[in-house]
């Protein structure tokens, strides 16, 4: 298994060190943002650079979640999130089944579309979409943010299902058709239950996309009724670009849903990669 | 490709739905919602977009809309912006998948021995991935402030700067911001991918090299890297196509200041959409990137079809 076969002390220590370079790495803009949260104002230009603060305090957190309008844009992005990752995760699903279970016409062109859509600029299709949401008169509303990002979804989400479906030994639905099933109640009894982690990943991966869009929730919505947190965030830090502790302790407040979704799929996610990988 | 094979041996007997039924409607059931979505959200507004491109489409300008065959193009050639933020293109592309890709792979080998804690490790090192981008860009902004940011305190420190100044202030200095927050995002990335692509490595070849007497640099070129080699291939173009689409970073980070030094083309064409409505133009600079885009794949697919060769 082991690729550094070298096991003498020195190379274990620069193994050692080199790990801890990479999580101190990933972990100080984070930890970073976090200190600067429970720093008390008074305290953050003396100790700019301190690494712990002398004290520390709450203050912050209770300022921006009772006199700010940061309790709407949480709601509206947990609204927008779940609302995508739930529809995008059925349509995904039936999609990656139909690509897993059939072979029929038009198999290849459809794959090549949700390939193509990929590969563009999604920047590009930014000003035809305006134009159409303003036609249709849904600027400034949620729903049309959930329907552009759960097609925005759509092409991966059905990729990674089609993944976790093609895990599933066919001869399980094709017993259940034997005895008597239609394919819809055999799919339904049999094999999604088996594919809860995939569905589980699915659903995590759309809503942490959801959660970080930013450039087209910026375009569509400029009432701050129906700001989305990135983009409440956003104007908060070009209104009030003093107060440093309230915009770290909004920045913390937004990073817990998505990292508590993180832990949970990651490891679905590595082995969604690896039976890709192992297909070719 | 597995899924190609649907015969049913143990079906034979029962009545089923005619050949028909399940060549040509059945499968669409299940797709239709799939690609009704698609078609209307991407595939329409971007023949739209590209329609657009030939257009005069400028909001602020509402009666001069109609067309005007090449004349967004005619700008865009000379446009100086266009050709500065072409350059910072390439720099910022080169730059961010650089290093991504290097401690990405770094991460990837690290990952596959054996050590202690190690899912703790494994999860702390690829928790940058789940950061919200313009999470990820307001941190780095602050970090890199004077003010309450460490970072150019220490700097200075160490002497790479003279004084602690905001270097996403300074023109020479300042894609190095955006590059850093765009270096710690994607390194989970490839480390997922290419840890991914070593598990499958069989262990015995390994073994065998080491009964050879292969050091380890000779097993790591002529057994890692033959194996890792189809994986890097297709997750470097995906991701330099994808690096230089991303505009969130640069746009929350500098907005593609100071004095453009930071535009790049898709900054460039989101602000010429979202700042200036002028649809018409960002459309001639969206197309232009995708065909500088689809230019690169193509070489790139040439390229790997004749280093296969040999």
């Amino acid at each position: 298994m082991s690729t550094l076969r070298n096991s003498s002390p020195l190379a274990v220590t620069g193994k050692y060190l080199a790990l801890g370079f990479y999580v101190a790495f990933a972990l100080f803009p984070l930890y970073w943002l976090v200190k600067i949260a429970i720093t008390p104002d008074k305290l953050i230009f003396t100790e700019g650079t301190a690494l712990f603060p002398s004290e520390f305090t709450f203050e912050n957190f209770q300022t921006v979640l009772i006199a700010t309008d940061f309790l709407s844009y949480f709601k509206n992005s947990v609204i927008v999130s779940v609302g995508t990752a739930a529809i995008t995760t059925a349509i995904a699903a039936a999609a990656g089944y139909a690509f897993s279970r059939f072979v029929f016409r038009g198999k290849r062109l459809i794959i090549a579309l949700m390939l193509i859509t990929q590969m563009f600029p999604l920047l590009m299709i930014i000003a035809p979409i305006y134009k159409i949401v303003a036609a249709v008169g849904l600027l400034n509303s949620l729903t049309s943010l959930i329907i552009v990002y759960t097609a925005f979804n759509i092409p991966f989400a059905t990729f990674l299902m089609q993944s976790f479906f093609d895990g599933i030994p066919k001869d399980l639905e094709e017993a259940g058709m034997i005895d008597g099933c239609t394919r819809f109640e055999a799919l339904r009894k049999i094999i999604l239950p088996l594919t809860l982690p995939g569905l589980g990943a699915t659903l995590g991966f759309v809503f942490t996309a959801a959660w970080s869009e930013l450039l087209f929730a910026l375009m569509l919505i400029n009432s701050n009724d129906t700001m989305t947190f990135p983009v409440g965030l956003l104007t908060f830090v070009s209104k009030f670009s003093v107060d440093w502790g309230q915009m770290m302790a909004a920045g913390v407040l937004a990073l817990v849903p998505s990292c508590l979704f993180f832990i949970f799929i990651q490891r679905y996610l590595v082995q969604g990669l690896t039976s890709g990988a192992v297909k070719g | 490709m597995t899924m190609i094979d649907t015969a049913e041996p143990g079906k034979k007997s029962r009545a089923r739905p005619s050949f028909y039924f399940r060549y040509m409607v059945e499968p669409y059931l299940y797709l239709t919602p799939a690609i009704v979505l698609i078609a209307l959200v991407m595939l329409v507004p971007l023949v739209i977009g590209i329609s657009y491109a030939f257009q005069s489409v400028n909001l602020l300008r509402p009666f001069q809309s109609g067309w005007v065959g090449l004349a967004n193009f005619e700008a865009l050639w000379s446009d100086r912006k266009f050709w500065l933020a072409m350059t910072n293109t390439f720099w910022w592309t080169l730059g961010s998948i650089f290093f991504q890709f290097f401690l990405g792979l770094g991460l990837a080998m690290l990952l596959n021995t054996q050590f202690h804690c190690k899912r703790i490790v494994q999860a702390l090192v690829f928790l940058p991935w789940a950061v919200p981008t313009f999470l990820s860009a307001l941190t780095w902004a602050w970090l890199f402030n004077p003010t309450i940011g460490p970072l150019p305190h220490w700097l200075a420190a160490l002497g790479i700067l003279s004084e602690p100044f905001n270097i996403l202030g300074d023109k020479h200095l300042a894609m190095w911001g955006p590059v850093t927050a765009n270096v710690w995002f994607g390194i989970p990335f490839f480390a997922i991918t290419l840890l991914a692509a070593l598990q499958s490595i069989p262990g015995e070849l390994y073994e065998a090299a080491e009964i050879d007497g292969a050091t380890a640099w000779q097993s790591f070129t002529k057994i890692t890297l033959p194996f890792l080699a189809p994986m890097i291939a297709i997750t470097v173009m995906l991701r330099t196509i994808w690096i230089a689409n991303f505009a969130d970073l640069i746009f929350v980070m500098t907005g593609g200041g100071p004095a453009n030094s930071t535009q790049i083309l898709s900054t460039y064409i989101f602000t010429t959409a979202f700042r200036k409505l002028d649809f018409g133009y960002a459309s001639a600079i969206a197309v232009a990137l995708l065909g500088l885009l689809l230019i690169y794949a193509a070489i790139l697919l040439v390229l790997r079809r004749k280093l296969v060769k040999i």
